[in-house]
């Protein structure tokens, strides 16, 4: 309990710092619509074919929307001299770990309450299912975990900014595959069941991720 | 400082160089002329091995990581980095020549199948991991950095495989089906020999670049010295 009371104490101290200066989620929400609109004009698609983009393009802006608020989930603790404060406290490496991870997944979570009802509209798709909702949880879920560990690699680097996708990308490959296939089925009317094999791929790739990262995490901050 | 002579090195060199002639005079002259594909599809002998010798070293890689995390000693991070070079020549090897097959026999050069697509990826995986350690001054936190990416991209490339097994295969599964392509006993014998002299090839060139990278840090060394004794 001791392990989770710290964990909750990190998360807690990421949301106020953010709910002070706003500065993430705006930037994350205005360029996450602003890639949704982009992306309806440059494709400009309309019935079938739209029900058949929207998952695609649902997740490659929550991919990289995610990737801004990574970079400065690292960015300002190191210009603050937050992150030595973190690593000073009498806590496990790996809590400082879940901590920031479950901060980015909170707002990675706000944006995509945000872009769920935008692509639904634009697009012309039901995306507001449980299953597809469902879908959301376990990608994005992986895709915090592994974007946390490599944003906390990428901060180390020089040309911070642009080495977290490098890294990313290619790395958040089979969640993006598994995800956008599963929401694709599930806006076509397949059942839960039908992307059962998908479902658990994302379970197994977020397990996967969490067991890695829950390891390696405290080789990546010592000084 | 004395150069100590390499006798295994040499002896690696040598016994490589053979095999590798003995396993091109098998690709061309041993093994029998396939019924359908003719003999483009000579290619598959020296296009398996060097897929093969990719994917090994890149679990070399990992390896390397997960032992220079544990034990914290540079040569488990040289042999990574290593392997890691080797491996990225091997799997363009095996995407250039698997297009060149595929030209043929499939109708294109790319298509979205489950092993193209995988390679593809570890491509761009282990293309990152260089540029991850060329933005990384301090040697030693270089080493930790892409030991964890190591670990991580070894871990995620496998999902890789499942999530695109869910579209459609066209690849020639011969090595386990036998179906695809008729395979006479002939070209069994061929492609393990491929296999055996890429092998030899990877430890021969794995070999010399540990080699070089003893010899530059020993070069950073000796100038580090120089400049303090001026």
């Amino acid at each position: 309990m001791a392990y989770v009371r710290k964990v909750w104490a990190i998360v807690v101290k990421d949301v106020a710092a953010e709910l002070r200066t706003r500065e993430m989620t705006s930037a994350m929400l205005v360029f996450s619509v602003l890639a949704m609109l982009i992306f309806s004009f440059a494709l400009n698609l309309r019935g079938a074919v739209a029900q058949v983009a929207a998952p695609g393009v649902l997740w490659v802006t929550v991919v990289f929307a995610g990737t801004l608020g990574l970079n400065r989930s690292f960015t300002r603790e190191q210009v603050t001299g937050g992150f030595d404060g973190l690593l000073l406290a009498p806590v496990d490496r790996s809590a400082i770990f879940f901590g920031k991870a479950l901060g980015n997944l909170a707002f990675m979570g706000i944006v995509e309450i945000v872009l769920l009802p935008l692509c639904s509209v634009l697009f012309d798709v039901p995306l507001l299912r449980p299953g597809v909702l469902l879908v959301m949880v376990l990608g994005t879920v992986g895709y915090a975990a592994v974007g946390t560990l490599l944003a906390a690699i990428a901060v180390n680097t020089r040309a911070r900014e642009v080495m977290l996708p490098v890294l990313l990308l290619p790395l958040a490959v089979p969640a993006l595959i598994a995800a956008v296939q599963a929401t694709s089925g599930l806006v076509a009317g397949a059942t839960l069941s039908d992307v059962r094999p998908l479902l658990r791929l994302l379970i197994v790739y977020d397990l996967l991720i969490v067991a890695v990262s829950m390891l390696t995490f405290g080789y990546l901050v010592e000084e | 400082m004395r150069e100590d002579r390499d006798t295994l090195g040499l002896a690696l060199i040598v016994v490589s160089g053979v095999a590798m002639a003995a396993a091109l005079a098998a690709v061309f002259l041993y093994a029998p002329r396939e019924m359908t594909m003719g003999d483009v599809q000579r290619i598959f002998y020296f296009h398996v091995s060097s897929a093969w010798v990719g994917f090994f070293a890149f679990f070399v890689t990992f390896l390397g990581g997960v032992a220079y995390l544990v034990s914290g000693k540079r040569r488990w991070d040289v042999l990574a980095v290593s392997s890691t070079q080797i491996g990225l020549t091997f799997i363009t090897m095996a995407v250039i020549t698997g297009s060149l097959w595929a030209r043929p026999v499939w109708g294109t050069y790319w298509t979205w199948e489950p092993r193209l697509t995988i390679s593809a990826i570890q491509l761009l995986v282990y293309v990152a991991y260089g540029m991850l350690r060329g933005a990384v001054d301090d040697p030693e936190k270089k080493a930790r950095f892409s030991s964890v990416y190591g670990i991580v991209a070894f871990v995620t490339v496998p999902l890789s495989w499942f999530a695109i097994r869910w579209w459609r295969t066209a690849h020639p599964d011969v090595l386990t089906s036998g179906e695809g392509m008729a395979f006479a006993a002939r070209m069994g014998h061929t492609l393990l020999a491929s296999l055996v002299a890429f092998t030899l090839l990877y430890i021969t060139i794995l070999r010399q670049r540990i080699r070089l990278a003893r010899t530059t840090d020993t070069v950073m060394r000796l100038r580090a010295q120089l400049d303090r004794s001026r």
